[in-house]
């Protein structure tokens, strides 16, 4: 049984080894005018198999919101404050400066690094944090997370995780993937595969699973699949639509669609004991329910009025309200982290962009450009909402920041990529 | 100024010392946290890849495992395969945002009806489809309206509710890719799967 182990052991550490790569790369297609300049300078290291401070140099600047100082245009490289010369980097015109080092070897490594005011001449922060190798890129991201946070006074987002679905080969003969990869890109996972489509990854609040939908059976159903394990049961798998699965906030609930009595209804599956809420009855198409962040509420998607529009209704039950009136298409409804706006895909004179939808007065202000942007997914953070678009025959990601002023593509190395989900 | 500049990084130093220090041993989410759950993805994916557990099993890859409206048809008789007889189509299109059935399309249901009629031990699958435009899991429930709309047509004609079934695939399963009008509407359609 130990020899057993070992050998397992030995085949997690080749895998991990093996898709240790980036399997996107980020463009910032618009910036933002006011990006705050900061040195990341190199930090010292005795062969730590992950360049720390690279991972944080792209962290910083994928964000936007700072202008980072390229390696050639430094003119000294202090990796302890002892040796840092404020005038030299005030005459660089840079705000901040982070500098560090990292000691140790094989499987145990220490990580320190400061984020120095440079016109103040002081610290605003510093740690020193162990690492296993294994860890240390995501050590570098939570670096990230603490410098963004100090810097912007807004939680950074570097440390998540996104899924999302991704396909390859010809028509008629496509293979279907679930994935999950860090929030850069790095250490793409799939945790399922198939030939007939995988659909619609939800994340539950734990970050611990994800519900989706598989049609591996010829016909839809609804998976729950953890994580840590790859064990996975299915939950749904009623005649006719099995959809659009969508965690409840405190994790007890879920709430799909099914069309098992007709057109295609809201329910609420609790998970516990398996009763099912019907939440909508109607005769029109209801779909895409996503809960309020308290949980009192579910948006969702219906034709009831002729066109695909958003409605609200109780979670528990009760009288539907229509939300949106503008456009001829808005769907896909989802709450931000703070239940202020609702992202939807906004659909008028056949080009189908990002909006976001303010609450308070229900404004909607159109985030992208369209033609054939799906699928909004919010940093947990709430800043960027992540989005699938297509374009030239493929599909990919994209991140727009909520007031419309950056963003980037995620070009990834190959396949169609869709279906992203943030995770929380 | 070089004497101001060492004092200024001696306390800094000292600043950043005390820091390192209160630091070190007060966040042990730092160890505790994220990067235990990571590798909990690296278990996931190993474990779903190997244990088989339906879906990476027999069918990955399996190219016969397709139900594309033209294969399987092997047992059925001569009248599917003569272009001049409606039996031979069994792809119904349809208008954007419609599950109308469109006049075109209607011998071609009638066809397939009387067929089901004759041969009430005969089963199909109406497989419901739609253009990439719009959201997913709306198109879904498009593509289930558009097999529901040639159901019914059937059913109005006699066929038994038993010899029909229906899947939706929404926009997940193109009969063309690309980005216009040209792929779109080869793909808001009902395969007719016998």
């Amino acid at each position: 049984m130990v020899f057993f182990r070992y050998i397992l052991l030995m085949a997690l550490c080749s895998v991990n080894a093996s898709t240790s790569y980036a399997a996107l790369t980020i463009e910032i297609t618009e910036g933002i005018e006011s990006a705050l300049p900061v040195a990341v300078v190199p930090f010292a290291s005795t062969g730590a198999p992950v360049d720390i401070s690279a991972v944080v140099n792209a962290d910083l600047e994928r964000s936007g919101y700072f202008k980072m100082l390229a390696e050639q245009a430094m003119t000294s490289r202090p990796s302890s404050a002892q040796e840092v010369n404020f005038k030299e980097w005030q005459s660089l015109a840079q705000n901040y400066l982070v500098i560090g080092r990292v000691s140790g070897a094989g499987s145990q490594y220490d990580v320190q690094f400061q984020l120095l005011d440079v016109y103040k001449g002081g610290q605003l922060l510093g740690y020193k944090m162990a690492s296993s190798g294994a860890d240390l890129r995501r050590t570098a991201h939570h670096i990230s997370d603490l410098i963004f946070e100090k810097l912007t006074g807004k939680k950074g987002a570097f440390s998540g995780r996104i899924a999302y679905i991704t396909s390859s080969g010809a028509v008629n003969h496509q293979s279907h993937q679930l994935q999950v990869a860090d929030a850069d890109g790095f250490n793409p996972q799939t945790i399922a595969g198939s030939a007939e489509p995988l659909m619609s990854p939800s994340w539950s609040p734990d970050g611990k699973r994800i519900a989706y939908v598989s049609f591996e059976r010829k016909s839809a159903a609804i998976y729950i699949q953890t994580l840590a394990t790859g064990q996975r049961e299915r939950v749904a798998e009623f005649p006719g639509i099995n959809g659009a699965p969508s965690w409840s906030p405190d994790g007890s609930r879920l709430a799909l669609t099914l069309s098992k009595d007709g057109s295609p209804d809201i329910y609420v599956l609790n998970l516990a004991n398996r009763s099912l809420l019907k939440l909508t009855k109607n005769f029109a198409i209801d779909t895409e329910p996503s809960w309020s962040p308290d949980g009192s509420a579910i948006v969702f998607t219906s034709d009831r009025g002729g066109k695909p529009q958003l409605y609200l209704a109780p979670s528990q039950g009760g009288t539907e309200k229509r939300l949106t009136f503008t456009g001829d298409y808005n769907a896909r409804g989802s709450f931000s982290p703070d239940g202020r706006n609702i992202v939807m895909v906004h659909g008028s004179g056949g080009s189908y962009r990002i909006a976001i939808m303010d609450m308070a007065s229900r404004a909607i202000n159109v985030l992208t450009s369209g033609p054939s942007d799906e699928s909004p997914s919010f940093a947990p953070n709430g800043s960027m909402i992540l989005y699938a678009s297509k374009k030239g025959g493929t599909g990919f990601l994209s991140a727009v920041s909520i007031d419309g002023k950056m963003q980037q593509k995620l070009v990834f190395n190959s396949g169609e990529v869709r279906e992203p989900a943030w995770s929380p | 100024m070089k004497l101001n500049n060492t004092v200024l990084a001696l306390a800094i130093s000292t600043l950043i010392l005390t820091a390192c220090a209160d630091t070190e041993d007060k966040d042990p989410s730092l160890l505790d946290g994220n990067p235990a759950n990571s590798d909990g993805i690296n278990d996931a994916s190993t474990n779903g890849l190997n244990n088989g557990s339906g879906i990476n099993g027999s069918e990955m890859g399996g190219s016969n495992m397709y139900g594309s409206g033209s294969g399987g048809a092997s047992n059925l008789g001569p009248e599917f395969s003569d272009p001049s007889n409606p039996l031979s189509k069994r792809t119904v299109y349809f208008m954007l945002d419609s599950s109308q059935v469109q006049q075109d399309f209607v011998p071609v249901i009638a066809a397939h009806a009387q067929y089901l009629l004759a041969n009430p031990s005969q089963h199909i699958t109406l497989e419901g489809h739609g253009d990439e435009r719009g959201s997913r899991e709306y198109n879904i429930a498009l593509g289930e309206q558009r097999a529901k709309s040639v159901a019914n047509m059937m059913k109005i004609q006699g066929v038994s509710e038993s010899q029909i079934g229906i899947v939706s695939y929404g926009e997940e399963k193109p009969a063309a890719f690309g980005n216009d009008e040209a792929a779109w509407e080869q793909n808001r359609r009902v395969v007719i799967d016998y």
